[in-house]
């Protein structure tokens, strides 16, 4: 879509784009094209030259069995957040959908972790988890389980992806909430009258017009599983124990910047690069579609 | 919200009595579940060090809010709270301010006008969509650190003021402009910026407002990129600032002060979020078509 009327002149506005533009050049595309460069070269240990080794560093990166174990743990910690966050929002979208009076305010307390940081809630759930403080840890252990998330992977995994998707509940509550209200009462009153059941309704009808807001919360939660979980993950686990919560997001800081392994975080991020390349040519393509609807 | 004329509550799928009472409690119990965690940080930041460090703490708060609450914003860990509030409000306020201004700019530039370079600017920002800060971390950290921009506000803010979404939502915005308003001006001779600021500004205010609303909050939960470019504590924004607060080692947290910390970290936030509720869904979703 366009704009018939336009005004003349072509000063003022590259006078008016120039502000983004030179942000996003110098804080962007040169950065990102940076770290393309970067991941064919790999710097000697005095970090006077670098060698160029062409694809050297993502073949290396890929036969790396960490990084290979790392790209395994993303997709499980992300499958995870994804579920562990979408399916209690449904449910209580479900909910509040029934409810005529009420749900306003169910929705305003609801709505509260979607505020909290990544960190913030890392730091909360860490606290009740604590080995030796947690409360949640100490009732365990009353009932005869011995919580320990500093040692054990599983607990670790665990742990991160409740703190994780605990705010992306009310995230995805406010869009299934919206979806259900869009959907038409008259279609859900003439199942009633065949006399289908709330499940049968909810199955058959309900989930089905659905389809558009869960694939897009797919994506999207994906995404932030990928790249905003870092806070959690730094706050609980450090990637740890023995690298089992080091998400790619993760991996790339504790090379880059903690390994000072410049060749290969460069060459993760560039992997990284084309993972969100892809994940956003899908939301797009998906969006698109919802437009003809 | 769709309104809904017809659907009075008596509608026969309408629930009434048990299952009416059956669904409230589940929401509720939806409700505490969810608060739980920070009811119990709220509840650590009121009771004392051994109070928390002979479990089970306590459930209920204790008598020691504002002995906590004063000694985490004045003194601290490593520095005071309030300074590390001051901080995150500086950039949060500098991101939301700085990208929409830039975009309201940008996008008034691309749709108003027909300039050189116009379809390549506008596949420039598209492409900036896409990457977030994580992923290109070490390269911009040095491009910051060749300004001499680490522990200063514009080294935290100008990164994160890079993207797109803003310019897209108002182009978007602009493009529903009536052109009659635009013909009127262009008849009264006035100049692009009068149009500008007189008419497409004032027009925009609910979505500037609302873009606000999400960019504070996106701004102020950042961790990783002040992690990286803060390294004086008196730099630290809030949200990176409590893990810093634990000690390295086997000495034991000073729980009190940092759960009070917590609660700070998230107050802001929660209060944009909850007092301008209709504004912030409204952004959620226009930012995310």
């Amino acid at each position: 879509m366009e704009k018939r009327v336009t005004f003349k002149g072509w000063l003022l506005p590259l006078a008016l784009v120039f502000p983004q533009a030179f942000i996003s050049a110098v804080f962007f595309f040169y950065p990102a094209g940076q770290a393309v460069w970067q991941s064919m070269f790999i710097p000697d240990p005095f970090g006077l030259s670098s060698q160029f080794v062409g694809l050297g560093n993502f073949e290396y990166l890929f036969s790396d069995p960490y990084y290979r174990s790392s790209f395994v743990t993303t997709a499980v910690f992300s499958t995870l957040v994804t579920v562990v966050s979408m399916v209690p929002a449904l449910f209580l979208a479900v909910l509040a959908d029934r409810l005529v009076k009420g749900a306003g305010t169910y929705r305003t307390l609801l709505i509260w972790p979607y505020a909290v940081a990544p960190a913030v809630a890392g730091v909360l759930w860490m606290f009740m988890f604590n080995t030796r403080v947690g409360v949640v840890s100490w009732y365990l252990g009353q009932l005869g389980y011995t919580w320990n998330h500093v040692l054990d992977p599983n607990e670790a995994m665990g742990l991160v992806v409740v703190a994780s998707a605990w705010g992306r509940i009310s995230y995805n509550f406010l869009f299934f909430y919206a979806a259900l209200q869009a959907v038409p009462r008259s279609l859900i009153e003439a199942a009633a009258i065949d006399g289908a059941r709330f499940w049968r309704r909810f199955f058959t009808i309900v989930l089905p017009m659905l389809s558009p807001t869960t694939f897009f919360l797919l994506v999207v939660n994906i995404v932030y599983a990928f790249f905003e979980t870092f806070g959690v993950i730094h706050t609980i686990t450090s990637g740890g124990p023995q690298q089992a919560t080091t998400i790619l997001v993760y991996k790339v800081y504790a090379d880059g910047f903690v390994g000072q392994d410049l060749g290969s975080s460069a060459a993760q991020s560039v992997v990284l690069l084309v993972v969100v390349g892809a994940l956003t040519v899908i939301q797009f393509r998906f969006i698109e579609r919802r437009v003809h609807y | 919200m769709a309104d809904q004329p017809m659907n009075d509550a008596g509608g026969m799928v309408e629930k009434r009595g048990r299952s009416l009472w059956l669904t409230h409690a589940m929401m509720i119990l939806g409700v505490l579940v969810i608060f739980f965690p920070i009811w119990l940080a709220f509840v650590a930041s009121t009771v004392t060090q051994p109070d928390i460090v002979s479990p089970p703490m306590p459930v209920l708060p204790g008598s020691h809010f504002f002995e906590n609450y004063s000694r985490a914003l004045l003194a601290g860990v490593n520095v005071p709270v309030a300074t590390m509030m001051l901080n995150s409000l500086v950039m949060a306020v500098g991101i939301a301010i700085g990208k929409i201004i830039i975009s309201l700019l940008s996008a008034f530039a691309i749709v108003y006008f027909r300039f050189p370079f116009r379809g390549a600017f506008f596949w420039m920002i598209f492409i900036t969509l896409m990457l977030p800060v994580e992923v290109r971390i070490v390269p911009t950290y040095e491009v910051i650190a060749g300004f001499g921009m680490l522990n200063s506000y514009s080294g935290l803010i100008f990164p994160l003021i890079a993207s797109a979404t803003a310019t897209f939502l108002f182009r978007q915005f602009f493009l529903t402009i009536p052109d009659e308003l635009a013909e009127a001006a262009r008849v009264d001779g006035a100049r692009p910026m009068r149009f500008f600021v007189d008419i497409v500004v004032p027009m925009s205010r609910t979505n500037i407002a609302a873009l606000f609303v999400i960019l504070f909050i996106y701004g102020w939960n950042q961790y990783l990129w002040p992690l990286l470019i803060t390294t004086d504590p008196s730099m630290n924004t809030i949200v990176m600032g409590i893990r810093q607060m634990f000690p390295s080692g086997d000495d034991i947290a000073d729980w009190p002060v940092i759960m009070a910390t917590s609660i700070l970290a998230m107050i802001p936030p929660v209060i944009v979020v909850v007092s301008m509720q209709k504004l912030f869904i409204r952004g959620l979703v226009e930012s995310e078509k």
